[in-house]
């Protein structure tokens, strides 16, 4: 409840920073707004589109905020979405086999893939305590090298040599019935996958043994040693489900959202999701949030440059600024208290007003 | 009456809770004014308003006779209220004149004055016989000293009003000593001190007056020398409370625990525990008497299995159980109340239920298959709360962070005593409570033990090894000195071979 607060705040406080850049420039922020939304919803296929940019988004805020919950610092997500795209389009490409075999396959794939990819400086963390904020942005580079060499010997595209084959039809999450429902968006059923994860994650989190103890860990590794839990398979493990997921993010981007890998690029979404997790205040059910609204504001920015000439970096400010306030909610933590404190301060006298009266 | 402070029906609540109800204190000058009460009971709630951390709700406060609103600490210092906390707070790396001017650095053009600092320093050391060394770096020195360099910031900004928070929870005897002497140095310059504290020694031994609080409320104040410690007792806990341990003689059954040849090192890679052997039986308290830091921490740590070995055997019940991991050992029943009840004990971040668990989250009735069952775990740390009296604003769903630092105490005994440990190892178990719980807590020790069980007691109060254990063991610089029967040794003796002269020595 609280947190939501202080979520929403950050997003209104980041949305009036814009409007002044926006007055700043000579625009009405009144139409840069609409238009920005309106990119991001006014028909049907334009939801489509942005719940699309949302789902790989989605996954790399669960990967953040799940090792985050366990006191870990996961910056791999780019590396480890590579790896997970890398490795599912690897199968693709490779087997030709009916959808409902190669698709669980590529999606395996794709999270062992991001998963060994967290592996790493997770057990460098547990055997020799190398700090994983360092470890995995190294990670991040051997991925983008590992696919700049494997790409363009293995599977390269027919005609660019800076991307791969594209998958078969087969191969990847498209499907007619969701596009069709969707007014030929390109919305896919990483959209569903996306879904299935933050239940799991929060289930995860929220209900189980397995959720608790990583936690604990993660709060107090100290008590949690005291306790008997084993602190350093609690970091492995959380960087391996980390990581797995930041793996899915690839396969929903490059079977998905699109249908080929390119070389030479870092994902932006893996940076985003600690964006995204930092909105959604580490919760699973805020990151699926989180992560839908910055797909708004990433699919509706190209709406409110071609109809408004605001240019697209207003947009992109906006988005700096929204992380900037959620970084900084300790600020709108205190209002909000302050104001809760203040409805219980007068509740508590109209009590203690009433039971007066009684004697 | 000239009233240097007076706090005047002040009320403070929090979430579920009212701190302080309509509470009075008023300060003399030149007097030490203690302020009794349990844990819980508002005391640091009320000195935190003092000192401008926290705003009343109600209330007058005047300094001086004159009406204040003291809205952050700065305004307190700026009025002559100087705090002296029971956590330091200093910059380790610092010297002690570097840690005294943070925040008000004297400069000389752009220059950092240090020289000028460390002179006053030393005259005001001189003055009130704090003997700080200036040049001293924080690390170095001793916790004592420490204290004292606290003491000296507020001086340094020329408190008037000082307030001490349970000062002498960690200094040892002579400590604490030292620590009245220099009291009594201050009010004699005209200085003015409150004492937050529980121990009713230290009020009969240098307080004039005493205000006690119980449960937020305000009880009384008193004239020391007109009450004795019995009676003060009764104020702050509202009975009739005994200082004596009620205990049969002990019927020792089997071995429980046996220590053979135990060697095991500290962080710094050297022998804190040397060739120690031990046997603790069923049905027995066994108290460990040391000066701080003589290897007590790390021969906890090996018993429970949070540090290696590095040779000997520890024995449970007959079975070795050197090696095994942590989890196993506490599922064979070795119970553990650690030392650091922030750091080991709780997460503090959890709420209480959660805390309850710790150790067995993972087995039913609290989990099954893996999934965590909340009902269960609410009620059985609802009955934990209930027996063990611990005090919190939401019950089980209080987070734990927000609870006193007694109250917290309390729910780690229960959690552990709840277990049935057969061996019960408890580290200062009750630093930090009050008379009231710590009567409470010594009976569920002795319980404990008569219903067959082994206790092993770690404690830097020598008052509690005597009273509470049936043998106590003394260990100096990691060795066993000697072991000796309670009932047939005295302070003198077991203070003797806590400096390390043997009992052989001695004859």
């Amino acid at each position: 409840m609280r947190t939501t607060i202080v979520s929403l705040l950050a997003v209104v406080a980041g949305m009036i920073a814009g409007a002044i850049l926006m007055l700043l420039t000579g625009k009405n922020p009144i139409d840069g707004f609409s238009f920005l939304f309106l990119g991001g919803l006014k028909t049907i296929d334009r939801i489509g589109d942005t719940l699309a940019t949302a789902t790989p988004l989605i996954f790399t805020g669960l990967s953040v905020a799940f090792a985050f919950r366990t006191g870990l610092f996961n910056i791999g997500t780019p590396g480890q979405m590579l790896i997970g795209g890398l490795s599912a389009t690897a199968i693709g490409l490779t087997f030709d086999l009916p959808s409902v075999i190669i698709l669980p396959l590529m999606i395996i794939a794709g999270f062992l893939g991001g998963a060994l990819w967290a592996f790493i400086p997770g057990l460098l963390k547990a055997k020799f305590n190398v700090h994983e904020v360092v470890s995995t942005i190294m990670m991040n580079w051997i991925a983008y090298w590992t696919v700049n060499y494997t790409v363009p010997l293995y599977f390269k595209g027919e005609y660019l040599e800076t991307e791969s084959r594209k998958l078969p039809a087969d191969a990847t999450l498209r499907t007619d019935w969701l596009s069709d429902l969707f007014n030929g968006s390109y919305v896919n059923y990483g959209l569903v996958l996306a879904i299935i994860a933050t239940i799991i994650i929060a289930f995860i989190l929220n209900k189980t043994t397995l959720g608790y103890e990583l936690k604990a860990v993660g709060f107090n590794k100290f008590a949690a040693e005291y306790a008997g839990m084993k602190v350093n398979r609690n970091v492995i493990l959380s960087m391996l489900i980390a990581g797995g997921l930041a793996g899915l993010a690839g396969v929903v981007q490059y079977a998905g959202n699109s249908d080929v890998i390119q070389i030479g690029v870092m994902p932006s979404q893996g940076f985003d999701g600690i964006a995204v997790a930092l909105l959604g205040a580490n919760s699973p059910i805020g990151v699926f949030f989180a992560a839908i609204f910055f797909g708004i504001l990433y699919s509706g920015t190209g709406f409110m440059t071609a109809m408004t000439k605001i240019p697209p970096e207003i947009a992109n400010s906006i988005i700096a600024i929204i992380i900037y306030f959620a970084a900084t909610s300790i600020l709108f933590e205190k209002l909000v208290s302050k104001y809760l404190k203040g409805r219980e301060e007068k509740k508590l006298s109209k009590q203690s007003s009433v039971k007066g009266g009684e004697q | 009456m000239d009233y240097v402070v007076e706090m005047l029906n002040i009320r403070k609540e929090f979430p579920g809770i009212v701190a302080n109800d309509d509470v009075t204190l008023t300060l003399k000058k030149g007097e030490i004014h203690a302020l009794l009460g349990e844990n819980g009971a508002g005391k640091s709630t009320l000195m935190s308003i003092l000192f401008g951390m926290y705003q009343p709700e109600r209330g007058v406060i005047k300094v001086n006779g004159k009406e204040v609103k003291i809205s952050n600490p700065n305004v307190a210092n700026d009025l002559g209220i100087g705090m002296v906390h029971q956590h330091f707070k200093l910059v380790d790396t610092f010297t002690v004149t570097e840690n005294i001017v943070l925040g008000m650095e004297p400069k000389r053009g752009l220059v950092l004055d240090i020289q000028s600092a460390s002179k006053r320093i030393e005259e005001l050391s001189k003055k009130y016989g704090l003997n700080v060394d200036p040049y001293a770096k924080i690390e170095d020195i001793s916790v004592g000293m420490q204290q004292r360099v606290e003491i000296m910031k507020t001086l340094y900004r020329n408190a008037d009003v000082l307030i001490f928070d349970e000062p002498t929870a960690v200094l040892t005897p002579m400590e604490i000593e030292e620590l009245m002497k220099i009291m009594k140095n201050l009010t004699n310059e005209g200085k003015s001190i409150i004492l937050i504290t529980h121990k009713l020694k230290e009020i009969k031994a240098v307080a004039d007056r005493c205000t006690v609080l119980r449960r937020g409320k305000y009880i009384g104040t008193v004239n020391v020398k007109e009450v004795d410690e019995a009676k003060l007792a009764e104020m702050m806990v509202g009975r009739h409370v005994s200082f004596k341990v009620e205990k049969e003689k002990s019927k020792p059954g089997n071995v429980v625990l046996s220590l053979k040849s135990l060697n095991v090192k500290n962080v710094k890679k050297v022998l804190a525990v040397k060739d120690f052997s031990l046997d603790v039986h069923a049905g027995e308290i066994v108290g460990i008497a040391g000066v701080d830091g003589n290897g007590q921490s790390e021969l906890v740590e090996a018993i429970t299995g949070l540090t290696k070995v590095e040779s000997g055997t520890i024995l449970l019940n007959g079975e070795d159980i050197t090696n095994l991991p942590i989890r196993k050992r506490i599922e064979k029943g070795v119970g553990h109340i650690p030392e650091d009840r922030q750091k080991r004990g709780l997460v503090l971040d959890y709420n209480l239920a959660e805390n309850m668990i710790l150790e067995t989250y993972y087995h039913e009735p609290f989990a099954k298959r893996g999934l965590l069952n909340r009902e269960a775990i609410k009620s059985y740390a609802e009955k934990i709360i209930e027996s063990f009296d611990v005090r919190s604003g939401e019950g089980a769903n209080s987070k734990t962070r927000s609870l006193s630092g007694g109250n917290q105490q309390k729910a780690i005994i229960g959690r552990e005593m709840e277990l049935n440990p057969d061996l019960l190892i408890a580290v200062q178990p009750t630093r930090g409570l009050d008379v009231g719980s710590i009567e409470y807590i010594h009976k569920r020790l002795v319980e404990h033990r008569d219903s067959g069980k082994a206790v092993l007691l770690i404690s830097l109060e020598l008052d509690e090894v005597l009273q509470l254990s049936d043998r106590i063991a003394i260990i100096n610089n990691g060795e066993l000195v000697g072991i000796v029967n309670s009932e047939e040794t005295n302070e003198n003796e077991v203070g003797l071979m806590m400096a390390g002269v043997g009992k052989e020595e001695r004859e």
